[in-house]
């Protein structure tokens, strides 16, 4: 009885601080965020311009792509780059935090130090490894040096695509190991004894303890990587250049919206039907993972 | 086993040196050809490690060839107003979802879920229009506005809040504290530790970001630092000593914040991937 008055009071005593306090935030979220996703919706339909408000144009943008020779390209590209990217993803820095778990003198150090490439802008990563990987770089000295010879890493497009997840995956390794640590601390030291008890080796031990242990993480991981992996933007534009290297061929679908939809003459409309491939492809992707996951489970 | 548990113990050093030339090393080697003077040889195979002459004239040629210093202004500008706006915005709107009571609580917990959700790389083009509408493009301002009170911030804030404790604040009530006193007073003052993670992955989102400030901004005056970086790499792609000491000014101010304070960025980590 008390109870229910006094939160009667509350109630009463203010009836507009809470939207005062969540209006900030909704402001933000909503013309920022929820607008222009609507509007990326409603815009698909259009031939809007950057200067030009547009009409609807129904599914003609969408036909459009089905043609659009850029727009396969920057497809198969996003889509390789989630098959390259997220295997290495989720196995590795699972690897890594097996090796950095164990409390050994100095192990904090290591920890922080595997972070660093986190903590970098990818501008500064996908330029430390351009000169890296350059024609007279230093892989390409220490290729030399051994007498393999020198590799065309940011000439190639095959080459230059492999290059960008390979800086993907380093730049991704510190933090996925950070998730993987949380996640190893729940797994039962028992488990492990016992698993040893009966004989069976690291790598035994590896199969049939961690990897069920730490299954839904994993899904989490797979999750995590391949949506970013889709939308891959920075790594293969710095890597590449903003043409998408030799004739566009390492093109990818964000690539192509920024191309597609800025400057003056930005095909608005256009841009944003390849959004909307963006968000399908991104939601399937989650679903399919978290799914997976579920599947494993039961 | 005494044995084989020294060996197991060397295996893991060798093992963890491995990867720390690994993730370290490219640093290292970036800031060795900053170091290193024009008349050096950068290119020489087998490559010197280290710089026979150690040297900051790369330094002054960068600040030389683009207002380096105005850049890394700005971006302190804006990843301080980035950090001032998520933790306020977001202790604010969090504190709202999570202790007050009022109609419409659960549409403003799903709108904020759903903004969560939505890729941001497929709604840039909109956001620039909408930004030209508002006539704020190639501004700061515009570069700050889409992330200046980040979803997944104000649900790690409503998380916060709803795990504490709710018969403090009953109590401070019954004492005849109103809202905002309960607010400042008690609640933000014990979600310090989430509102410490909030602070320094705005700081980084913002210091880093990239893709967002190369749409917005076109003036090379008001630059940030990555695009800056991004344009005098596009300039000047064959200096690599002026390009190496580009990016050493811009990553140097991130590691030292990373080292003074790893455990949050840590923390962050652990709470943004339950969430993300």
């Amino acid at each position: 009885m008390a109870a229910v008055s006094r939160a009667r009071r509350v109630r009463r005593q203010l009836p507009l601080s809470p939207w005062l306090f969540a209006a900030p935030g909704l402001l933000i979220i909503g013309v920022f965020i929820l607008y222009p996703f609507v509007s990326t919706l409603v815009n698909a339909f259009t031939d809007k311009r950057t200067l030009i408000p547009g009409e609807f144009v129904g599914l003609a943008n969408f036909r459009e792509l089905l043609h659009d020779d850029m727009f396969w390209i920057g497809l198969r590209n996003s889509t390789l780059y989630v098959l390259g990217v997220v295997p290495a993803l989720v196995i590795l820095p699972l690897l890594l935090a097996l090796l950095v778990q164990k409390n050994i003198p100095g192990i904090t150090f290591f920890r922080s130090a595997f972070y660093t490439p986190v903590v970098a802008s990818i501008v500064v990563v996908g330029l430390i490894w351009v000169w890296l990987l350059d024609e007279r770089g230093l892989i390409n000295s220490l290729l030399e040096a051994v007498g393999v010879g020198r590799v065309g890493f940011l000439s190639d497009q095959w080459l230059l695509l492999l290059s960008a997840m390979a800086v993907t995956v380093w730049k991704g390794l510190g933090y996925y190991m950070i998730i993987y640590l949380a996640a190893l601390a729940n797994v039962p030291r028992e488990l492990h004894e016992a698993a040893a008890v009966d004989g069976a080796g690291a790598i035994r031990r590896f199969v049939t303890v961690t990897v069920p242990a730490v299954r839904s993480t994993m899904a989490l991981v797979g999750a995590l990587s391949s949506v970013a992996a889709f939308k891959v933007f920075s790594e293969v534009y710095l890597m590449a250049g903003p043409s998408g290297g030799p004739a566009g061929e390492d093109t990818t679908l964000v690539m192509l919206v920024q191309r597609t939809g800025t400057g003056l003459t930005g095909r608005v409309g256009y841009a944003s039907a390849i959004s909307v491939v963006v968000f399908v492809v991104t939601v399937a992707l989650m679903l399919l993972v978290l799914r997976a996951d579920r599947r494993g489970e039961a | 086993m005494t044995r084989t548990r020294k060996g197991e113990l060397v295996l893991r050093y060798v093992l963890l040196l491995a990867v720390l030339a690994l993730t370290v090393g490219p640093f290292l080697w970036q800031l060795s050809t900053s170091l290193k003077g024009p008349t050096e040889d950068i290119y020489s195979s087998p490559p010197s490690f280290f710089p026979r002459h150690p040297t900051l004239h790369n330094y002054e040629r960068v600040s030389d060839t683009i207002p380096v210093w105005d850049y890394a202004f700005n971006s302190l500008k804006v990843a301080t107003a980035n950090v001032v706006t998520n933790c306020v915005g977001s202790a604010l709107a969090g504190y709202a979802l999570a202790r007050l009571r009022y109609r419409g609580r659960r549409a403003a917990t799903l709108a904020f879920v759903l903004a969560m959700l939505v890729p941001v790389e497929g709604i840039i083009i909109a956001q620039f229009t909408t930004m030209r509408e508002l006539g704020l493009n190639n501004t700061l301002v515009g570069v700050v506005l889409p992330g200046c009170i980040g979803a997944m911030n104000v649900l790690l804030m409503r998380n916060a809040f709803l795990n504490l404790p709710y018969e403090i604040e009953e109590a401070a009530y019954v004492d005849g504290a109103n809202v905002w006193q309960r607010f400042l007073r008690i609640a933000v003052p014990s979600v310090r530790g989430t509102l410490a993670v909030v602070a320094i992955f705005a700081f980084m989102g913002a210091w880093d970001d990239f893709l967002w400030p190369l749409i917005v901004l076109s003036d090379p005056s008001r630059f940030t630092l990555t695009i800056g970086l991004n344009y005098l790499h596009g300039t000047f792609a064959g200096d690599e000593r002026l390009v190496a000491a580009g990016t050493v000014i811009a990553v140097a101010p991130l590691i030292a914040l990373f080292a003074c304070l790893q455990r949050y960025f840590f923390r962050g980590v652990g709470e943004g991937a339950v969430k993300g």
